[in-house]
């Protein structure tokens, strides 16, 4: 016997079901509790009046800074006047969704590629945000490297307006409806990195980005 | 982890008397019961909430089996290899395994328990395989040569001062003592590792049996790296992690970290389903998934099932006052406070854990503070009716428990007893009222003197009320 298969059958025997293996009604009935998709009770501001002002509110409880711009086009200047007010290189690795900005006007040096372990700064999309939690979504894809999230000490963060939604749960419909099953990563960033592991003292900036700014555009 | 179970007593006894423990932990308690008291006022479903999570964890658990395969099935599908572990040995085999096929040299691990369970670094490092724990916390016991003290955070023991000494031992740099600073320093120290390590390991915190999908809740950041960076990722869980759907996990979410320490939410939640697909610029090329029994199955099909419910947030501990003032080493295994209580004795047997069910004041706290509505002063009863049961308690006190029981199903030989009995503890009292020594029980008046009772029984006080005497 494998252990499978004896894992499996001390499950029954404990449980009380006949055989050693779920049957196939078992499994139809556990496929069908799934596909209910059952939502659990959400606190009252899941479903905030002012979604984007709730967005904003979590972003800043969790050290999440932000910056609104006019359109996409506007990105690259934000993203100057980020990296200089915090006395960065205007250089940056990122997403190839917004190599075709003009990056040149805005005095940055834009790289369309994953960031690497010497990158200061990474610039990413994301799938959605969601209010409830201040949170951005990121699903891994060929042209969107997780890493350019998490290993430069500085994520920005283009977080479209029109993809703001209330909750998690959102995301998971919104992730079937769009793309069908989860590709390999999906990866929700709420804040920068953080850690309270000496003394239980929060300190930012533990193994991902010491800070994370989110551009939203309409 | 090395089972130390066995001498809670002589640990506890030292743990309390250990000066720079009792400032740590002190230090500890108000945060994390503060925080939670706060993120549990704000949420305003609270209960709600409690009640779903428990009903999701029930469903899962009412059909493990059926839930397990569909996971097993679902991340197959996705190019995981599923493996499965009945004991602790097979589990590091298993993995072990895996590294030495593939020529790993160097592993990055994300927390784990589980891992802590089977001693899984020490299967690595048998195997002269290089293992660095990549969680700050973990990071710090692993240079300390020291198990984690509690399940959320692992170096809650160590001061700032003892970490700085183990940070100039292992980096070799000036000593620092600015936490900020130390944090930043064991960052770079460890961005090599995540850089160069072969295979990355990590627990789950739970699978999705919809999506076959294993996930990990991190605030550094750590998981993300080990699960990413690796060109193997292999995930060690126990089978009792399974939950139906991705609904079902943003349910649990929302009261996980605000029980933890009261967060809303993890920095990051990591849902990985299968090995890098094509095109991917990162991810492993091989994903590795070891569902892991070791004694998990001995809960299953009567009262102590509920135990499995737990989704590992720690917050039992914290607000028990057993833990807060012992810390987690004097449990003398991986998982302490409560949940250990229960956990340690059915894992590794009753009889090497038989101080664990007995160490609790049975306030209650502990069961008000599970997420998921776990009832952990019932399952303690539980096993301590085991203990008299297996014979395992001192025999003195299954003379005294049997003598009461026999003794209470009679109501005139009770009331008979329990009459001399309060008027020899009225004597015992003598002109102050206090009891100094009680024989056979020292242990109790050792610290503090029992007050004697009025030496007339409740029942006999009560008919005098009734009859309008005065």
């Amino acid at each position: 016997m494998s252990a499978r298969e004896n894992i499996l059958a001390r499950i029954r025997q404990a449980q009380g079901r006949p055989g050693a293996a779920p049957g196939e009604a078992e499994l139809a009935s556990v496929r069908e509790e799934i596909a209910r998709h059952e939502i659990g009770p959400l606190p009252p501001f899941a479903h905030a009046p002012d979604r984007l002002a709730q967005f904003l509110g979590e972003c800043e409880r969790l050290g999440t800074t932000h910056a609104r711009v006019a359109s996409e086009a506007d990105v690259p200047k934000e993203v100057a006047r980020y990296l200089g007010s915090q006395g960065l290189d205007r250089r940056v690795a990122g997403w190839h969704e917004f190599a075709g900005l003009d990056w040149a006007a805005a005095g940055v040096a834009f790289e369309d590629r994953p960031a690497a372990k010497d990158d200061a700064t990474g610039l990413t999309g994301c799938f959605c945000a969601i209010a409830e939690t201040g949170t951005v979504l990121l699903l891994s894809a060929p042209d969107q490297p997780k890493v350019t999230a998490l290993l430069p000490e500085t994520h920005l963060c283009v977080v479209r307006a029109s993809r703001l939604l209330d909750t998690m749960e959102e995301s998971f419909a919104l992730l079937r409806a769009e793309v069908g099953e989860p590709p390999r990563a999906v990866f929700y960033v709420s804040g920068p990195s953080r850690t309270a592991d000496i003394e239980q003292t929060i300190v930012i900036g533990a193994h991902g980005p010491y800070r994370v700014h989110a551009i939203v555009v309409p | 982890m090395q089972l130390q179970s066995m001498f809670f007593k002589q640990r506890a006894t030292e743990k309390l008397g250990d000066e720079l423990l009792q400032g740590n932990m002190r230090k500890a308690k108000g945060k994390f019961v503060d925080g939670r008291a706060k993120a549990v006022a704000e949420f305003g479903v609270w209960e709600e909430a409690r009640t779903h999570a428990a009903k999701v964890r029930d469903r899962a658990l009412a059909n493990l089996d059926a839930y397990l395969v569909e996971f097993e099935r679902k991340a197959t599908a996705r190019g995981a290899v599923v493996h499965w572990a009945e004991t602790a040995e097979d589990a590091c085999r298993i993995i072990v395994d895996i590294a030495a096929r593939n020529g790993v040299r160097k592993i990055t691990k994300s927390k784990s328990m589980v891992s802590e369970e089977v001693n899984l670094n020490e299967a690595f490092e048998a195997a002269g395989m290089q293992v660095v724990e990549t969680d700050l916390g973990e990071y710090i016991l692993q240079l300390a040569h020291e198990p984690p003290s509690h399940i959320v955070a692992p170096a809650v023991h160590k001061s700032k001062e003892q970490v700085a000494d183990l940070f100039v031992a292992a980096h070799g740099k000036p000593r620092l003592t600015e936490i900020p600073a130390m944090t930043r320093e064991a960052r770079e120290a460890l961005r090599e590792h995540f850089l160069t390590a072969d295979m990355g390991v990590s627990g789950s915190n739970f699978i999705i049996a919809e999506t076959g999908t294993t996930l990990t809740v991190t605030n550094e950041g750590n998981a993300d790296m080990v699960t990413t960076l690796p060109r193997i990722h292999c995930v060690i869980t126990g089978i009792e992690k399974v939950i139906g759907t991705l609904e079902d996990f943003a349910s649990l979410i929302r009261l996980l970290p605000r029980s933890a320490i009261g967060q809303t939410i993890a920095n990051y939640h990591t849902l990985t389903t299968g090995p890098k697909m094509p095109g991917d610029v990162d991810g492993p090329e091989q994903m590795h998934v070891v569902l892991v029994d070791a004694g998990r199955t001995k809960l299953l099909g009567g009262a102590m099932q509920e135990m499995l419910r737990c989704i590992r947030c720690g917050a039992c501990m914290n607000h028990c006052p057993v833990y807060q003032n012992v810390g987690g080493h004097a449990y003398g295994w991986v998982y302490p406070g409560p949940m250990g209580s229960i956990l340690t004795p059915v894992y590794v047997g009753l009889e090497n854990a038989r101080d664990l069910p007995n160490a609790a004041t049975f306030c209650g706290a502990c069961a008000v503070a599970c997420p998921v509505k776990i009832p952990l002063p019932d399952l303690m009863r539980k096993l301590r009716e085991q203990q008299f049961d297996r014979k395992l308690r001192p025999w003195p006190e299954r003379v005294v428990i049997a003598a009461w029981g026999f003794a209470v199903t009679r109501p005139a030989l009770y009331a008979l007893l329990s009459r001399i009995g309060a008027r020899v503890a009225n004597w015992m009292g003598g002109r102050d009222g206090l009891i100094h020594a009680l024989p056979g029980i020292d242990g109790w008046t050792k610290g503090r003197d029992m007050p004697a009772p009025a030496g007339r029984t409740f029942r006999d006080l009560y008919r005098q009320k009734e009859s309008g005497r005065p």
